[in-house]
């Protein structure tokens, strides 16, 4: 009876760990999403950190013979009140060479407000090579009642493309965020 | 039910039955082939596992209903007492691995080739919003939003149905026949999925990201689908419409969309000149607002509940106009009422304003100019 | 622990001794008792709300239902009956049986047994509450994607996580005393691999409950922060996903829908052999078999998402995996056909409902099967199709099993017979109903028909129009069923100790009814039938 009573105690205190550790778990998969997303590439987000322009230009051999065509897209969601276009639809770019665009975006609302400007590529895994030296994304952007500006991006897609990628699509989705949030809070997040 | 006069259980059959005598029959049984190469391999793929479905369930059923009747208590009355068998269980273990990798086969290369979606012909993004599509030609650079042209009378039972009751839009996507067509999908607000069935194109609408399909029609003509993710009220009616015309056809129409946007653009600014009367803008404004606003403010602008606030006596169209402006233009982040400045032109933004302001008891006296609208972009 | 209220406090008037015993009982057949009278109201009041849905697809059109409201009305009916009616009726057939069927005078932790018990109703109020706040109830499908349900949903959204919460602890509490009790109280002599297959099915079902509602409580956590405390984790604004909402609720999802049938087949391992005269064939495979299951089911979360854009890689993963699932399932199919086989059978209701099972619930695995394969899945994936596949595995699956268990053992609960032609007439009634209601459904999705919508284009009307008749009917075998129940526990024609000519198991030792206490002392193992104790079957 007694040897029963220690081997229950055992088993509830193991079970409600499992149980426990299973709720980390969940919490835990937001991690570990990032990560493998990160490695992969596979969600279409590339990195939110600027690529240092030096360090990469010291070791790699600069513009392949290869062109892949990039599109650009600008798209903004609901109950953002801004005008956001590419300056260009896309570019004929060869692998490794930098290149410059800009985005344009005009608030049109009557107060100031501020943006943040998700990325997406597809198809995802291309993602992981296309490597940002400037962009608008990494930092929210604020702009007065009526203020517009053009937002550059400079940027190199990776000779370490595979083979059978000939086009990819770089889509920016702008977001109304709460304008007293500190800006360092998203650019850390990929 | 327990003790029941032959001729009421006779009725009450005769009514179930005839319950059904409205049915036609007009019903369709089997996946549609549809009118791509992979629409065709999805439909064969799906014959093939329903006939390794049904073959399976003929034997393992049959097997069941032979026992039922051989092995009764009153055919068979000594059970037999075998209870184990590792060679028999081996076998329905392995036969079944090996079915399922027959199936596995061609469900694998078909996958493979649709989800290559290298070297499109053209490519169109597709932005899903509550509760409408917006369809945008990169390489032409034209835009529309397709939205659902059903009348509600039709929906409330006022008027018959017609042909295509759910399935009509004012604008639908138009695509060549015989090219690759890469379709690129995002949303504006919650998650949406636009559905071709003839296309065997199902793309989840993800707000933040875009998605890749495509497609390569072989026949023109006028295909339908549906939104097919829940997205809120009124996800039974997004539908998709998609006009496929031959190639040289396909290079007018386009031909003819950039001519229109150009022209739509000098009657903006035409628009935009002339001082407009209240008379002349509120049955415009009244049209726009039973299209766009009725689905969720009602027709009287009562509203519904807190989700949907009532306009007719309420804060926002009899306060300050430009606030009034500025949500409606800009909409509500965070709620479904949507900025709507890309969709409407600057008169229909005029006018449904200054209708708001003006009907159903609201009596402000505003009008808005098309002009003030514009200055406000 | 109080047995008899009117032991302690004499003076007690009748309602409050009632209300007592009711309310404070850590008796594990009583508990099981108020399981099922949750479960089976529940069970009407979401089978309305199926009812109203039917009714308003009966035609084209908006009759009475308006898109909000409708859509109130197919997300309470999936979380009612998911967490209302399904998991609650097999906690209560677990208490019951459990312990009689390993000799067990009750549960390992009688008192948190209670406590688990009574989370629910305050749980199901708040719940069912919503309806009534400002908003409404939940709209969002009983998947409440992000950000549907997180940015756009009604103010109710929040007493819905909350009631989720509440719902997750009593299935997590209810689990940890099912292993427990598993683990430690069986009488001597019965080793793991001669528990009845009911225990073990509930055994491994313990397990994937202990394992995923906590990620079910992890995600809607999330959700709550999103919502109210400016977190991120499903909006793409401020750097997260709203796929991600879906990867963590279909990790939880899918042994979910395992939670949901595991038992069921356990129940038809009990009557199946029962009825056939046979021992049940492979009882290792069928443990096996079912371990298998409950494993395979955290790596197949995917195939919900196959639309979604994922990569080519990880959808073919996915597939395979998923596909893999029907092998171990096929092996309990063909042993339960291989059980049958040379047997010498009866039919009465229990069996009748356990056959029904395998025959229905394979249908519902066929089209499982198919929906596996995702270019085919890209065009079944959110239609009605879809609808038609978990209703076979869950309508004929986990309904019929529960009420396969309640027509086998009720004359043990209760020690009356029920009215043997009054079932046969629920049978088959229920199993016309049931291929009317969803078999039409199959070809509605095949043709194009989404899901979760109000309304619907002209070319479905008709098989539309023959679900919503099948729905009527269904619904008045339900209150058939009632009626049977009722008039069992009133009374009947008096059920020896066997009950059943071929039943075999240490619950069928113990008197019919079972005395509030039962296995004081643990009973010896394998038990001895009496072979003179059993009713007499017609056949």
């Amino acid at each position: 009876m007694i040897e029963t009573h220690n081997n229950q105690r055992k088993h509830i205190v193991l079970l409600i760990s499992l149980a426990v550790g299973m709720f980390g778990f969940a919490y835990a998969l937001v991690p570990l999403y990032q990560v493998f997303c990160e490695v992969t590439g596979l969600n279409g987000k590339t990195s939110g950190r600027a690529r240092d322009l030096s360090t990469i230009y010291q070791n790699q051999v600069i513009a392949s013979d290869r062109e892949v065509t990039i599109q650009f897209l600008a798209n903004v969601n609901n109950g953002m009140p801004w005008e956001f276009r590419p300056a260009t639809h896309q570019l004929r770019v060869r692998l490794g060479e930098l290149n410059t665009t800009d985005f344009y975006a005009r608030n049109r609302a009557a107060q100031a407000v501020t943006g943040q400007a998700v990325p997406s590529v597809s198809p995802g895994f291309a993602a992981k090579y296309l490597h940002k030296v400037e962009c608008f994304c990494f930092s929210q952007q604020q702009l007065e009642a009526g203020e517009d500006r053009h937002m550059p991006l400079r940027f190199y897609i990776g000779d370490d493309l595979p083979e059978e990628i000939h086009t990819l699509t770089l889509s920016y989705t702008l977001f109304k965020v709460p304008t007293v949030r500190a800006s360092t809070l998203v650019s850390n997040r990929s | 039910m327990i003790s029941m006069s032959n001729g009421f259980r006779n009725c009450l059959t005769l009514a179930f039955l005839a319950s059904f005598s409205t049915l036609t029959f007009a019903v369709e049984f089997d996946l549609r082939e549809g009118v791509t190469d992979m629409s065709r391999r999805i439909q064969d793929l799906h014959h093939l596992s329903l006939a390794v479905c049904v073959v399976v369930g003929i034997i393992v059923f049959g097997a069941m209903f032979y026992s039922i009747v051989a092995h009764r208590r009153s055919r068979h009355p000594k059970p037999a007492d075998f209870h184990e068998s590792l060679l028999v269980e081996i076998v329905w273990t392995t036969v079944p691995i090996l079915i399922l990798i027959g199936m596995a086969i061609p469900a694998t290369t078909t996958l493979l080739e649709i989800e290559d979606n290298s070297d499109p012909d053209l490519t169109i993004l597709i932005t899903a919003s509550q509760w409408k599509w917006h369809y945008q030609y990169l390489e032409a650079d034209i835009g529309f939003y397709s939205n659902l042209t059903t009348p509600t009378a039709q929906i409330n039972n006022l008027e018959p149905k017609g042909e295509n009751y759910l399935l009509e839009v004012d604008n639908p996507l138009v695509l060549p026949t015989n090219k690759k067509v890469r379709f690129l999908t995002t949303s504006n607000d919650v998650i949406h999925s636009w559905w071709v069935p003839d296309f065997a194109v199902k793309q989840d609408a993800i707000p933040g990201f875009i998605n890749e399909a495509w497609a390569r029609l072989d026949q023109p003509g006028l295909f339908r689908g549906q939104c097919a993710e829940l997205c809120g009220k009124d996800h039974a009616y997004m539908p998709v419409v998609v006009e496929v015309r031959l190639e040289a056809e396909f290079d007018k129409w386009i031909d003819d969309q950039r001519l229109a946007k150009e022209l739509s653009s000098g009657q903006a600014v035409a628009d935009r000149n002339k001082t407009w009367t209240m008379a002349e803008l509120m049955p415009i404004g009244e049209q726009v607002f039973l299209t766009h606003c009725a689905t969720c403010h009602e027709s009287t602008g009562v509203g519904q509940g807190v989700t949907y606030p009532a306009l007719a006596g309420g804060e926002i169209p009899n306060g300050p106009l430009e606030v009034h402006i500025d949500r409606v233009m800009n909409g509500r982040g965070g709620t479904e009422m949507q900025s709507w400045a890309p969709q409407l032109s600057d008169r229909e933004l005029a006018a449904v304003i200054t209708y708001e302001r003006n009907a159903w008891g609201n009596s402000t006296a505003d009008v808005v100019q098309p002009k003030t609208i514009y200055a406000t972009r | 622990m109080v047995a008899q209220a009117e032991d302690v406090i004499p003076q007690r008037s009748p309602l409050m001794a009632f209300m007592a015993r009711w309310l404070l009982t850590t008796n594990h057949k009583e508990i099981g008792t108020l399981y099922l009278w949750l479960s089976f109201t529940l069970f009407f009041i979401a089978g309305a709300m199926a009812m109203v849905i039917r009714l308003e697809l009966f035609q084209p059109g908006i009759q009475f239902a308006e898109p909000l409201f409708y859509n109130q009305m197919v997300t309470m009916h999936g979380l009612l009956m998911v967490f209302g009616v399904v998991m609650p009726g097999f906690v209560g057939l677990a208490n019951w049986q459990i312990p009689l069927m390993i000799g067990a005078p009750d549960m390992a932790l009688p008192r948190l047994n209670n406590f688990s018990f009574w989370i629910l109703p305050f749980a199901f109020t708040l719940l069912l509450s919503s309806l009534f706040m400002d908003g409404g109830a939940p709209n969002f499908g009983w998947t409440f994607y992000a950000p549907l349900s997180t940015t756009y949903g009604p103010p109710s959204t929040d007493y819905f996580i909350l009631g989720v919460h509440m719902m997750g602890i009593s299935s997590v509490l209810g689990a940890i005393n099912v292993i427990v009790t598993i683990f430690n109280l069986r009488t001597p002599g019965m080793t793991l691999m001669k528990m009845p297959l009911f225990v073990w099915t509930w055994l491994i079902t313990a397990f994937l409950l202990i394992m995923v509602m906590p990620v079910l409580a992890g995600v809607v956590t999330m959700m709550l922060t999103d919502r109210h405390f400016d977190t991120s984790f499903f909006s793409a604004a401020g750097g997260g996903d709203p796929l991600m909402f879906q990867h963590v609720f279909w990790f939880f999802g899918h042994p979910e829908v395992y939670i949901l049938i595991l038992p069921g087949f356990g129940i038809a391992s009990q009557i199946i052999p029962t009825f056939a005269r046979k021992r049940l064939f492979g009882y290792h495979s069928m443990v096996f078999a079912t371990a298998a299951i409950a494993i395979l089911s955290f790596i197949v979360w995917g195939h919900h998402m196959f639309a979604v854009g994922m990569p080519v890689w990880v959808e073919l993963s996915f597939m395979y995996a998923t596909m893999l699932i029907a092998v171990p399932t096929g092996v309990k199919v063909f042993n339960w056909v291989a059980t049958m086989w040379r047997g010498s059978m009866t039919f009465e209701t229990p069996m009748l409902f356990a056959l029904g099972f395998v025959i229905l619930f394979t249908i519902g695995g066929f089209s499982g099967l198919m929906l596996a394969l995702v270019p085919a899945d890209f065009q079944y994936h959110d239609t009605f199709f879809v609808v038609a596949h978990f209703h076979y595995v869950l309508y004929p699956g986990a309904i019929f099993g529960t009420m396969a268990a309640v027509y086998y053992w009720i004359p043990k609960w209760t020690g009356n017979m029920y009215d043997e032609r009054l079932g046969k007439i629920h049978f088959w009634t229920a199993v016309i109903a049931v291929n009317l209601t969803f078999f039409p459904m199959h070809f509605t999705g095949l043709a194009g028909m989404p899901r979760r919508i109000v309304d619907y284009s002209l070319q479905f009307a008709d098989f539309n129009m023959v679900s919503s008749v099948g729905a009527a009917l269904l619904g008045m075998t339900q209150v058939l069923f009632l009626y049977i129940v009722i008039k069992t526990i009133r009374g009947g024609e008096k059920a020896s100790t066997r009950v059943w000519e071929g039943a075999d198991g240490l619950e069928w030792t113990v008197p019919s009814p079972a005395p509030h206490h039962t296995f004081e002392t643990p009973p010896a193992f394998p038990p001895i039938m009496d072979e003179n104790e059993s009713t007499s079957l017609n056949e």
